[in-house]
């Protein structure tokens, strides 16, 4: 038999390579053009986000969700606001939750928009991306005209939002709306009937439903295998609950039913801002509790006690009472959580994130084994994998 | 002396003028063809493409150029040199030497011989060598893999590409490139041949390895595949020879299918217009094709396209033969 065997071919695929999105380093091992194994590598961007978060006062440690996965800043505000609000056993007012889900669902348009689009040019298609980003962009000076920053935002807050919406952007943002829903019509007729995407896309890296709650998948990916499991829906937060959305669910578990998840999600986002645009309630957009929201620019000219307020705010922070949760959000790319232990003190004793792409690129092996190199290309953009969110 | 100079030197000079007049608007017109490229697609991705480096972006292309050629060529390590020096220069030869027997006007032709398409045949035949030593003496896994791919992919396309023109050849009743397009002097070819026509436009794509069909340097895959490791002018060879080969593959199906540089109406406007300007907007016609391609459609994978070439591509392009030749035998159609 000695002869008949043939030494496997091993491909260093990234950190430096134009499909791995990021930082990805893949060690394959092929046999011809055949996945044997394929080892994924983590690490190389490690910037001990978890750690340095215990070092800041838990206003401090909201600039740090920005960066975890920067296609989709806001969600991961959330998952934060919400996990330190809970621990404070206080809740936002209306208005701020209204605009945290609206923008936690533009967020959605905008990280389905990057990864959909990234993921065809993936599998060879470079128009739909540049497209993409034409609509990506106008969203993210959305994100702008609300906090000043295109992607790094530091908005959502633990007791509600930085800031009011600025006047007009509403209508922006329903102007926006039709921009996205123009966009879905245009990349579905690039891709969705493309039969060179679905010969690309259908039955390549196929993972049961079974399989997928046994790998930890969550958001698009689980949802994609038939399990109608969304936490938006499963425990609401915020304003969820009032809201009225489907939830798509695929059937097969593959590349192309995650590309039709995503698609259907891009839809059902829209439909949640708009619905948000009307419902929008008037009222404060923080909580009226001074220990743990700044009082606004004019109080403090006026009253000496709102002057003290800030400057303990935004000096010592606000203290937290002991405890602990697991707070999670649905993120664009799946269940998104924070575990955070408090002592009482001023900075979180512990701040673990989960990530749902950490979960998902575990199980590239599990997919990618036994289909082409070309497939793996696919699969990972199905994954949609950030690498600021799995390194940490 | 004298029988020297008008048997030998003086032809030999003539021939060399022939060739400069062809070769240098062929440069020019691949240089020009990756600023179309460059504009067309970017139109097509609503952005603007090159509108800097002068007028419209025009001198883009020579920017590009020159670019390319005063940066240093990186040989690396562990590649075998003379080999690896030898992989572009083989590509872009090879891809200018096909032209010899193109017909760019009535008589407008370098070498009007008789087996023209063999002959063409033979050299983009030739142009795999390139590739595959391109692939091997870069001595990196993607270069290896990419050039492996585009040896299996150029080989089985060319075999169909066979057939399409086997089907032309039996019409037209020659295998000199100029006497088929004046045989479609009544009717183009792409009409009687329609199914032939659009199976060799695909096959063209596939055989100058081109979207969808880029395989070979399917950059999310394998980087750059057989040039990954090239860099400033062995790069830039490689890069015109494919570019000129697309101008070659899209000429000869002008010359096939499009009735070469005939007028579409053998009446008086069209006929006034010299020929050659009919034979280059054809072959801008089928450029555009397929740049089209490149920005709308995604990439094959290898065994997707093995199966396309074999499986569909031959079988359709053999019973075309068949097809072919009954037909011209029962109605007595043969060219005579």
């Amino acid at each position: 038999m000695a002869d008949n065997q043939s030494e496997n071919f091993t491909i260093n695929f990234g950190p430096q390579h134009p499909a791995t999105h990021g930082v990805l380093r893949l060690v394959l091992e092929m046999s011809g053009e055949v996945v044997d194994r394929a080892d994924p590598h983590i690490g190389l961007l490690h910037r001990g986000t978890e750690k340095l978060i215990e070092h800041k006062t838990y206003m401090q440690a909201v600039p740090y969700f920005d960066r975890l996965d920067y296609t989709s800043p806001m969600s991961e505000e959330h998952a934060f606001a919400l996990a330190v609000e809970r621990l404070l056993g206080i809740e936002a007012p209306p208005r701020a939750q209204y605009i945290r889900v609206m923008y936690a669902e533009i967020t959605r348009v905008l990280n389905h928009i990057l990864n959909l689009t990234s993921y065809a040019m993936d599998v060879g298609a470079m128009t739909p991306i540049l497209w993409g980003f034409e609509v990506r962009e106008n969203g993210l000076e959305l994100y702008e005209r609300v906090s000043g920053a295109r992607m790094h935002a530091n908005y959502f807050r633990p007791g509600g939002v930085a800031a009011d919406l600025p006047a007009g952007l509403t209508e922006s943002i329903s102007a926006w709306c039709d921009e996205v829903s123009t966009f879905i019509v245009d990349m579905e007729r690039m891709l969705t009937g493309n039969r060179i995407f679905r010969q690309r896309t259908v039955d390549i890296g196929k993972i049961s439903a079974e399989d997928a709650m046994d790998w930890g998948f969550t958001g698009p990916c689980l949802r994609a295998s038939g399990v109608p499991w969304d936490l938006r829906k499963a425990q609401p937060y915020d304003c969820y609950a009032d809201l009225d959305f489907d939830v798509p669910v695929g059937k097969n578990g593959d590349c192309f039913d995650r590309y039709l998840v995503r698609v259907e999600e891009m839809r059902q986002s829209v439909r949640l801002v708009r619905q948000c645009l009307q419902k929008l309630p008037t009222g404060p957009v923080k909580v009226d509790d001074r220990k743990i929201a700044p009082p606004p620019r004019a109080e403090m000219k006026r009253s000496m006690e709102a002057l003290i307020h800030h400057f303990k705010l935004f000096s010592e922070g606000f203290h937290v009472p002991a405890g602990e949760t697991y707070t999670a959000v649905e993120a664009p790319k799946g269940e998104f959580a924070v575990f955070l232990i408090s002592d009482g003190s001023n900075r979180p004793y512990r701040c673990h994130i989960r990530s749902p792409g950490f979960a998902h690129l575990q199980a590239t092996n599990v997919l990618a084994s036994g289909h082409m190199l070309a497939d793996l290309t696919a699969i990972i953009g199905s994954l949609d994998i950030v690498f600021g969110e799995i390194d940490r | 002396m004298a029988d020297l100079w008008t048997n030998f030197l003086w032809p030999l000079i003539l021939i060399l003028i022939k060739i400069m007049a062809f070769v240098l608007p062929l440069l020019m017109a691949v240089a020009y063809l990756t600023y179309a490229e460059r504009k067309v697609i970017a139109a097509m991705h609503l952005r603007k493409g090159p509108n800097v480096v002068g007028p419209f972006g025009l001198l883009q292309p020579m920017a590009d150029g020159l670019k390319l050629f005063i940066k240093e060529t990186v040989v690396p390590t562990g590649a075998n040199p003379l080999v690896f020096l030898l992989a572009p220069v083989v590509t872009f030869v090879l891809a200018l030497v096909g032209w010899a027997v193109i017909p760019v006007a009535d008589g407008w032709v370098i070498a009007d011989i008789n087996v023209g398409i063999l002959y063409l045949f033979a050299v983009s035949s030739l142009g795999i060598y390139g590739i595959i030593m391109a692939g091997w003496a870069s001595n990196s896994k993607y270069s290896f893999l990419g050039a492996l791919r585009s040896a299996a992919q150029m080989v089985s396309y060319e075999v169909s590409i066979g057939f399409v023109i086997i089907s032309v050849l039996m019409s037209a009743g020659s295998l000199n490139l100029s006497n088929i397009v004046r045989a479609q002097s009544g009717l183009w070819y792409f009409i009687p041949h329609f199914p032939m026509f659009v199976l060799f436009l695909i096959s063209a794509l596939a055989e100058t390895n081109r979207t969808p069909f880029d395989l070979p340097e399917a950059e999310s895959e394998l980087v750059g595949g057989y040039n990954t490791e090239y860099s400033a002018m062995t790069f830039a060879m490689f890069f015109l020879g494919e570019y000129a080969n697309m101008i070659l593959m899209s000429s000869l199906c002008t010359i096939l299918f499009l009735g070469g540089w005939l007028p579409p109406v053998a009446v008086a406007p069209f006929t006034w217009v010299p020929g050659i300007v009919w034979f280059a907007l054809k072959v801008a016609a089928v450029l555009f094709f397929y740049l089209w391609a490149r920005a709308t459609l995604p990439r094959y994978r290898y065994d997707q396209l093995m199966r396309l070439g074999w499986k569909i591509f031959l079988p359709l392009s053999l019973g075309w033969v068949v097809v072919t030749a009954v037909a011209l035998h029962l109605f007595g159609w043969l060219p005579k």
